[in-house]
Parts: structure tokens; sequence; C-alpha cells
């Protein structure tokens, strides 16, 4: 009887963590929803659910029925091109890095991998105010690939360092076999480490992607024309106004946070794995 | 390179196929490194070279308040997190569905994008609409404060804001951290009757102890680089009050005052650089 007292207290200790966690989370992505589905003039009624809940707010962002809105789907196709295209550009420069510092131990490797770190050390909001002057220098403002270049910068150092921990743990003796048989290093690259590495890839690759797809700042700085914004920057510029349609930011913003969260749920596997065995290490 | 081999040059080995791939494939993010850190840090560090610079920096009292808000920022909402973190990760061990189930929603402020979430807690904390001022009525008939209008009250939502979108991922870090703890070492204390702070005290803090050192620095430079925590709730305002390092540089640079920007960064440096430096020698073990 004492023993089953003693988990009943247990239980209400965890449950008293628990609550207060589950409620300190959810609740503003809860009344993002909550905006999202609710009637105009509704959504603060104070009720836990809509009276009328209600899809038509996605409707007027599908057909871009408002002054802010104008270019909804211009935009969701700026977002999507420029996380694909980091997503892909960073994988290229990260494994290639990668591969050569730790399979090809190329001389300098480890200054190299110290310039990736720096660069990764260095907080996102300092490098926007150069990285800004030098698009402009480039004659790149305005383009979205100097968001794809900004964006890259930033990833690339991160991804260089996971990738070469992964690759440090993979038996050298692949190598010297490979070697053996009279494989070129390009054999090396193609046939034994991408497929060896594939886990890591996704998980860094997906990393590039979803980075760029949530970056605010550096979009907000480097684009300025309706036609070219990330959604990101879009649903900033909803701010300027005092009178905003709120109905119509929550569901956008409900649009705009799906995909990087289902990507995250589907990969957390890889996700989780991958981007945390670096760091418990050190 | 020492004198000897000064003294008798011997001819070039010829570059092998292997050291030449290993050259050509650093090529892609040395030029990445060189055009888009190199060449922008360089520059923004010629553009902070005039002392005038620094003079106009100190005499706006806004570059001020600044420091001080980072200063502020930096110690309570790093230190609070870092502390909820460690605390949350005993509490995700425990083997509980519910636990489980909460953990893969506890994910969710990190796994979703910043900008529509802070704009979501803007809302609520809109003084007429918001649903907390609506609750307040509703319930007391009184009108509840204008709650970004006040600059103490809407620094702490900004590092509230912080707190709950990075609780997670170091959350994360640190139960990665406790579950590499050998369980036999617990065990062992159980039937020692070790009380669970004893536990803590002589177990799990101190193989955690430099993972959670090594995990405050490196969320400190991340929080220095926090825009959109305290620029899409606040936006540094009311009257430019409540603005850190991060939206501070952002501001003089939309001012077009992009040498105040540089020199606001570089005053920064004698606290960044020794943690860059510190991190770059954990790291690159």
């Amino acid at each position: 009887m004492k023993l089953k007292w003693r988990d009943v207290t247990t239980e209400a200790k965890l449950l008293l963590i628990g609550i207060p966690v589950l409620l300190w989370t959810i609740i503003p992505v809860y009344h993002m929803f909550l905006f999202a589905i609710s009637e105009r003039d509704q959504a603060t009624s104070g009720r836990l659910w809509p009276q009328n809940p209600t899809l038509q707010n996605f409707e007027t962002v599908f057909q871009q029925k408002h002054f802010y809105l104008n270019h909804f789907w211009v935009q969701l196709g700026n977002s999507l091109w420029i996380a694909v295209a980091v997503g892909l550009l960073t994988l290229f420069i990260a494994t290639t890095a990668a591969f050569a510092i730790s399979r090809l131990k190329v001389p300098g490797g480890r200054t190299v991998m110290n310039l990736a770190l720096f660069t990764y050390f260095i907080p996102a909001a300092f490098l926007a105010v150069p990285m800004y002057k030098t698009m402009s220098v480039y004659g790149l403002l305005n383009s979205r690939w100097s968001l794809v270049l900004a964006m890259v910068t930033i990833a690339s150092p991160y991804c260089i360092w996971v990738l070469k921990q992964a690759s440090d743990k993979l038996p050298w003796e692949l190598d010297e076999a490979a070697r053996i048989d009279g494989a070129t290093p390009l054999q090396l690259f193609r046939l034994v480490y991408l497929p060896l590495m594939v886990p890591s890839l996704v998980a860094v690759g997906t990393y590039a992607l979803l980075l760029a797809w949530n970056e605010y700042l550096y979009g907000f700085l480097l684009l300025s024309n309706e036609q070219d914004l990330t959604l990101a920057v879009a649903l900033g510029n909803f701010l300027a106004a005092d009178d905003s349609p709120w109905e119509l930011l929550m569901a956008t913003g409900f649009i705009y946070a799906l995909p990087p969260a289902a990507i995250y749920y589907a990969f957390k596997r890889y996700m989780v794995s991958g981007l945390t065995a670096g760091a418990v290490k050190s | 390179m020492s004198t000897a081999t000064l003294a008798t040059p011997r001819p070039r080995k010829p570059l092998s196929t292997w050291g030449f791939w290993g050259r050509l494939f650093v090529v892609p993010y040395l030029l990445v490194f060189l055009v888009l850190v190199l060449f922008p840090v360089g520059y923004g560090l010629w553009l902070a070279r005039s002392p005038a610079s620094y003079a106009k920096l100190f005499e706006d009292p806004i570059f001020f308040r600044t420091a001080i808000n980072t200063i502020v920022f930096l110690v309570v909402a790093i230190n609070i997190k870092m502390m909820i973190a460690l605390y949350l990760s005993g509490f995700f061990l425990h083997t509980r569905w519910w636990i489980k189930a909460l953990a893969v929603l506890f994910i969710l402020p990190w796994a979703v994008p910043s900008i529509p979430t802070i704009l979501s807690v803007r809302f609520m904390l809109n003084p007429e609409w918001g649903v907390i001022n609506s609750t307040i009525f509703r319930l007391t008939g009184l009108d509840g404060p204008n709650w970004l209008n006040d600059p103490t009250l809407a620094l702490s939502f900004s590092m509230l804001m912080h707190i709950w979108k990075s609780l997670p991922f170091w959350t994360l870090i640190l139960l990665a951290g406790r579950m590499a703890i050998p369980a036999e070492q617990y065990e062992a204390a159980s039937v020692d009757g070790a009380s669970n702070w004893q536990k803590f005290k002589y177990i799990t803090w101190p193989s955690m102890r430099g993972l959670y050192l090594t995990s405050t620095l490196l969320s400190t430079i991340w929080t220095l680089g926090d825009f959109n925590s305290v620029y899409l709730l606040t936006g540094g305002g009311p009257a430019d009050l409540t603005h850190v390092l991060a939206t501070l540089g952002i501001r003089y640079l939309r001012l077009d005052q992009i040498e105040l920007a540089m020199a606001a960064i570089v005053v920064s440096l004698p606290l960044v650089l020794p943690i860059v430096y510190f991190m770059m020698k954990r790291l690159s073990k």
C-alpha cells in the first residue's frame, strides 16, 4: 500500500511538470491555428474552438484575394526555389569539402575546417551587415541568387563539420581496398563514399533546406521587389499596418509552417541523431 | 621549413591524381569562404576603421541602452533557458507513453519557422484585441496592460520568445548527454541509498558539466545573432528602447549608417572572439 502511494506521487509530480510544458509549447502554435480557421472578428472571442470553424481564410489566401497576398503563389514558389537551391548547393559544397578533408587528407584540410568553424561562429545578424554591402558590390542585390549564396555561406560550415565527423568514422580499409583495385578518386567518391554517407547527407541537406526556408533576416535585407520576396519576408510585411488582416496572416503563416514541420517530423530520425551526435561529442 | 630543405631544393614532385582531386574538392568551399566570408568581413572591418564612428556610436543614447539590453538578454535568457533545458532533459528520460508523446510535441517550436509563431504571440499581446487582454477584460472588466509598450515587459517577452524557440533544441542536446551516462552508475547509487539530488550532484553533473558549458557558450553566440525574437515582437520599440546588438546593427544599416553598424559589431568583438576561439578549439579536436 505504501509503495503504491509513492507511485501516485511520482506520477503526480511528473504531470505537474508535463502539463505546463505542454501548454507552454502549444499555446502560440494553437493560437495561430485558431485564427487561421476563425471567421474575421470571431477569433478574439476567447473561445478555445471557434463557433463556426471555416476554411474561408485559406481560400482567400489561395485565391490571392487580398492586397497583402497578391503574390502569394509566386512568393511560395520563391521560398521553395531558394530552399531547394540552397539545399543542393550546400550539399555539393559540403560533401566535396568533407571528402577532401577527411578521406583524401588534402594538405591544409585542417585549416579549411577551421575556416569553416570560424564562419559557423559568426552571429548571423552580425554577418548580415557586411553581407548586404558585399551583395551590392557584386551587383546581386534584389536577385534571389544573393539570398541563395548568403544562405549557402551560413549553412555549409555546419554541414561540412557534421559530414567530416561522420566520414572520419568510416573504416579506412575501404579506401585502401578501392585504391588497390585501381579506383580513381572520383570512383571512390561516387561508388564507395556517397552510398555510405546517405543518412548524414539526408540530415545536412534537410538542415540547409529548412534553414533557407525559415530565414527571415537575410531575405528581408537582400530582396525588395514584391515579386522576388520569399513567403517569410512577405509575412513580416503584414506588420506594416496596424489594421492587418490577422486571420489571413495566421492562415498564410500556417501554410508556410506546415512543410518544414512535416519534413522535420518525417526525417526526425536522421535529424536528431545526425545533428546532435556532433554536439554531444564535444 | 628548415634551412636544410631550403639549401637543397628538390625537383617539385608532380602532383598525384589523389592530391589533385583533393585540392579540387576543397575549391568550392574555399571560393565560398573567400568571396562570401573573407571579403565581407574584411570590407566590414575596413568600413569601421574611423575613430569618428565610435565617437558617434558612444554618443548615441540608443547604443548605450542596447548594450545593457544585450547583456541582460544574454545573461538572463541563456541561463534560464539552459537550466530549464537541463531540468527537462531529466524529465524526458522517464519512460511513460505520454512523456514520449509530449516529447514529439515539445520539438514543435524548433521545427516550425519562427516568423508565424512570433507574430502569433505578438497578436496575443495586442492591447485591444489580443486574447490575453480580452480575457482579462472578460474576467475583471479592467483593461489589461499595453504589454509591448513597456520597455521592460517588451524585452522580457522577447526573451521568453527566444526561450520558447530554442529550448527544445538544447533540451535534446542535454538529453543526448544524459543518455550517454551508464545506467549502472545510477543503479549503484540507488543501492547505496542516494537521493535524487545526490545522484544529480555526484553522477549527472560531473559528466554533463563540459557539455553544459559548451552548449551555454554556443547559445551565447547564437543568441547574439537572434534578430527575429526582438525585431518581430517589439521592432526595437517602444522608442528604440528594446534593441539588442543584432537589431541595432540592422537598424543602422537601414538608416544608411553602415559605419555605425560595423562599429557596434566591432565593439562587441572582445566578448565574441574569446568564445569563438574557445569553441573552435573544442570542436576542431
